[in-house]
């Protein structure tokens, strides 16, 4: 057997190893050797920033780990830099020293940054943003309350700047064009994103032209031509990239700006090719993912000598999440020339701009910022050319629903759904029928698909309504229209792009007002995803959750003091009432929850009898955990069978003051006689000879609902920590105002028992810890009798002034 | 009109009212971020009191029963059937951080008597 042709790969990046990807599913083989010189394995470069921005580890952006170079027998010289190729002998020298030969070579060198000749940019501080190494860098130098500066806002400046931003950096971005992406969007459009990005709280400088670096060795500051000087504890130049070429003058190659390749990546040596950003086809450089894989796969065939058809270089298009703003761009945009038409459609309250350039009713450009869900519709146009007469009046209308099926069918297996992981059609199909996907969830799980920018959720939900066959379709529901998302989008939202307060959602993905619906739902969203440690503002919440008490219909309040498990002293009856002489509280009523209530409090009265009562407030007026009411069980019932007081007693401590979803309420009985009704709870813990049954998704109110078996369990330590999964899993995964009840019917007790009680070990703590953290931060809300959120929470503002009795009457 | 100075900034805190007392006058106080509005401080629905409502923007909603009224002009705009409706509103300053309220004079007679 003749042994396998040698093909070198210098570069390994993104575009060289989808390449040998490809390569590796043809039949002729190679023996492969790829150059890096960086010391890591293939990692996806796009997803650079949201490692800047915490949300991903270094590992969780490795495309190929080092077991994939082993088993495809690749052997990977990291950390080796090649610095000549002699395309006679057909063999690489290496920094090492080292001469490689090659029966074929690909050059996959891709592109640097674009450094201008700015005075001071060698100033220690100043940062590209291209890989890990600067990644890591950036890392280190930025803190809460550095000054950064990006110069250039293109999409890796914006990026970057929105990367420094989590990291609680101040953020300015110096841009030299009129309007930010200058290349894809126009001038409405730049500035709809940079609206967007100040209300995200990073700077934007337009028509901004960088005269010079200040400081000493050490960056300080960014000198403008118009004299402007912004402080800089560090600087990121983002000018653009530059392809990697110079190596292929060394061949001998032919080189303009980049790597001269033709329609099959073939350079002017039969035996040397050239893919991704480093070459140029047909006087066109290219910096998309897209382009680059397709690339690749022409490359490939070529390579194993089954010539498919050239490669062709799209219209270009971009589709992107800038700072958690959908950024679409395809074609031509400009809409001054000659014989073009405009097609507009704006909302500056949600920030949405969309703009269509047609010339003879056919379309030549797009732009779609806030808003790209009709992307694939327009990119479609753009490809075909097609005449759009007929769709005149609806050009800017999403498409009749029915379509999406079709569109999806006819997509080649091949295709690349997900840029950002390299997911194609043919691996989400092949992920539902192989390992019975049948939710988008379970699909980013196996898949990684959409788990990027997510700007391919769409076609993924899509492609699971086709083929899936029991595709559950995740609500849709949006949660109100000051922030039209569904809960499940918000929730992603808040926690990829780091929002922490009700108003920067509502800033950022809203009309930037919200009302009664919305306000109270993202209160509980930022302090549910952030475990307590959010920006808390109290206008967001409703009256009861800023005086901690139950506005009442004559404007009054009711107060109810948490007693554990239904447990109450002697000493505590007196003093409650005490208080209600005292306040002359116009009721005192036995609760339906174990407890007493005290009805027709004056605000200003609340916090002085909380200091009086000495208790604990009973959560009665809010969204939260209300209480555990418990039977006698063994203390003092002939037929008790288990401690159901220190039971309720202690699962009460460890879930009080937390919010929830709805009301959450909860029994623990002693015996199954079910004394204290725990079948119809939130929770409830029901005992028995030796064991503990946990129920969950109870209900007596509107409706009736036995409470489904959760798990039984033998010692009391095992009954509550089950408890405690199923509330804190509820807590995460419900939508707000949803009860226990609904949850588990929406869901099912199976996926409910699977993702709690037996889930893996690993995520019964994640829950647990992320609980634990919640229960950290939380606190009793009536002390904030002795700290009050601001200085009048419950005074009675006196005026300054009161007008004279004279003037009043005169 | 008279002027009136009503209380510091800071003591209403951003999006949130407070209810401030001239004789039988109760009005409600809103800080909209540095614009501050005053209405009457009582839904006409069912007398809730609006300074505890949540505010929608230019808007406050009132607590017991979700009436959404305008800050600027008084009017209710939900329930729609209702957009007649009113408060009475009051315009609002700042001088040197302290709130100021101009009431008519003819309602200060009234609130005195």
């Amino acid at each position: 057997m003749a042994k396998p042709e040698r093909l070198a790969v210098i570069g390994n990046g993104m575009a060289g190893v989808a390449c040998v990807e490809q390569v590796l599913r043809h039949q002729r083989k190679f023996q492969i050797t790829i150059f890096g010189d960086e010391t890591h394995v293939n990692y996806n470069r796009i997803l650079l920033s949201s490692v800047l921005a915490g949300e991903r580890n270094v590992d969780e952006i490795t495309i190929n780990d080092w077991d994939w170079y082993r088993s495809n027998g690749i052997e990977l010289r990291a950390g080796v830099r090649v610095v000549g190729i002699d395309s006679q002998a057909k063999a690489l020298t290496g920094d090492d020293g080292s001469v490689t030969e090659f029966d074929k070579l690909i050059i996959a060198t891709g592109s640097s940054p674009f450094v201008p000749p700015i005075d001071g940019v060698d100033k220690d501080g100043v940062f590209t943003f291209r890989n890990l190494d600067d990644t890591r860098g950036l890392l280190e130098r930025s803190r809460p309350g550095a000054k950064a500066v990006v110069i250039g806002g293109g999409l890796l400046g914006l990026e970057a700047a929105r990367g420094l931003q989590v990291q609680g950096c101040d953020v300015s971005v110096v841009h030299l064009a009129d309007w930010l992406m200058e290349r894809q969007l126009d001038a409405a459009g730049g500035r709809y994103l940079a609206h967007k990005m100040e209300n995200l709280g990073v700077r934007v400088l337009c028509g901004a032209n960088t005269a010079r670096l200040r400081g000493n060795g050490r960056v300080e500051g960014v000198e403008l031509r118009d004299g402007r000087v912004l402080d800089a504890d560090l600087v990121v130049v983002a000018a653009g990239i530059r392809p990697n070429a110079a190596i292929g003058k060394t061949a001998g190659l032919e080189v303009r700006r980049g790597i001269v390749v033709d329609d099959f990546l073939r350079t002017s040596h039969p035996d040397i090719f050239a893919v991704g950003e480093c070459v140029e086809h047909r006087g066109q450089l290219f910096g998309l993912v897209a382009p680059l894989i397709e690339q690749g796969k022409v490359l490939a065939a070529t390579l194993a000598g089954a010539e498919t058809a050239a490669f062709e270089a799209s219209v270009p298009a971009a589709k992107l999440k800038i700072m958690g703003v959908d950024v679409f761009s395809a074609g031509d945009v400009r809409d001054d020339q000659e014989g073009v038409e405009c097609v507009r459609y704006e909302d500056p309250a949600l920030g949405i701009y969309k703009k269509l350039v047609l010339r003879d009713n056919r379309l030549q450009g797009v732009v779609l910022v806030g808003d790209a869900a009709d992307s694939r519709r327009y990119a479609d146009w753009l490809k075909t050319g097609e005449d759009l007469s007929a769709q005149r009046r609806s050009l800017l209308f999403p498409e009749p629903l029915g379509d999406g099926g079709l569109d999806v069918a006819q997509m080649p297996n091949a295709e690349t759904v997900c840029g950002c992981n390299g997911v194609s059609k043919g691996d989400i199909i092949e992920a539902i029928h192989a390992k019975g996907v049948n939710t988008l969830a379970q699909l980013k799980e196996c898949t990684r698909a959409a788990t990027g920018c997510g700007s391919c959720t769409g076609l993924c939900e899509s492609l699971l309504k086709a083929v899936a066959p029991e595709f559950e379709e995740e609500s849709k529901k949006v949660l109100c229209g000051c922030v039209p998302f569904s809960q499940e989008q918000l929730r992603e939202i808040i926690r990829t792009q780091r929002l922490k307060s009700v108003q920067e959602v509502l800033d950022v993905y809203g009309n930037g007002f919200g009302c009664q619906t919305c306000k109270p739902a993202l209160s509980y969203l930022v302090d549910v995803i952030w475990c307590g440690d959010h920006a808390e503002d109290r206008s967001a919440r409703f009256i009861n959750d800023r005086v901690h008490a139950n506005i009442q219909n004559d404007g009054t309040f009711s107060v109810v003091p948490r007693m554990r498990g239904g447990v109450t002293s002697p000493a505590e009856l007196r003093k409650i009432a005490d208080v209600a002489e005292k306040y002359q509280v116009r009721m005192v009523k036995v609760t339906g929850s174990q407890r007493l209530d005290l009805l027709g409090v004056k605000k200003e009265d609340l916090p002085k009898i909380w200091a009086e009562l000495g208790m604990p407030s009973g959560q009665a007026y809010t969204k939260g955990v209300r209480m555990v009411k418990t039977c006698v069980g063994t203390d003092f019932c002939r037929f008790g069978t288990q401690n159901s007081i220190d039971t309720g007693i202690e699962l009460e401590r460890r879930l009080e003051n937390l919010y929830t979803p709805h009301k959450f309420k909860m029994a623990v009985v002693g015996c199954p006689r079910n004394c204290a009704e725990a079948t119809v709870k939130d929770v409830g813990l029901i005992g028995q000879e030796g064991s503990w049954q946990v129920v969950v998704g109870g209900a007596a109110g509107k409706g009736v609902r036995k409470a489904d078996l959760l798990i039984t369990v033998e010692t009391t330590p095992q009954a509550l920590e089950a408890a405690e999964l199923f509330f804190q899993y509820y807590r995460e995964n419900a939508n707000y105002l949803e009860r226990s009840y609904d949850f588990v019917e929406r869901l099912g007790m199976e996926k409910v028992r699977k993702e709690t009680v037996y889930a893996p070990e690993g995520k019964q703590q994640a829950l647990l810890e992320r609980l634990r953290k919640s229960k950290e931060r939380s606190y009793d809300a009536w002390l904030e009798r002795d700290r009050p959120s601001d200085p009048t929470q419950f005074v009675q503002i006196q005026p300054l002034e009161q007008p004279m009795p004279q003037e009043a009457t005169a | 009109m008279k002027w009136l100075r009503v209380t510091q900034v800071e003591n209403i805190p951003v999006r949130q009212g407070r209810v401030v007392r001239f004789g039988s006058l109760e009005l409600a106080i809103f800080n909209l971020g540095g614009a501050f509005r005053a209405v009457e401080s009582r839904c006409p629905h069912k007398q809730g009191p609006l300074a505890d409502g949540i505010v929608a923007g230019d808007d406050i909603i009132c607590p017991l029963h979700n009436w959404r009224i305008s800050l600027d002009s008084g009017f209710v705009k939900q329930p729609k059937e209702h957009a007649e409706t009113c408060v009475k509103s009051f315009p609002c300053r700042v001088e040197q951080g302290v709130v100021m309220v101009a009431i008519p004079e003819d309602v200060l007679r009234e609130a005195a008597a």
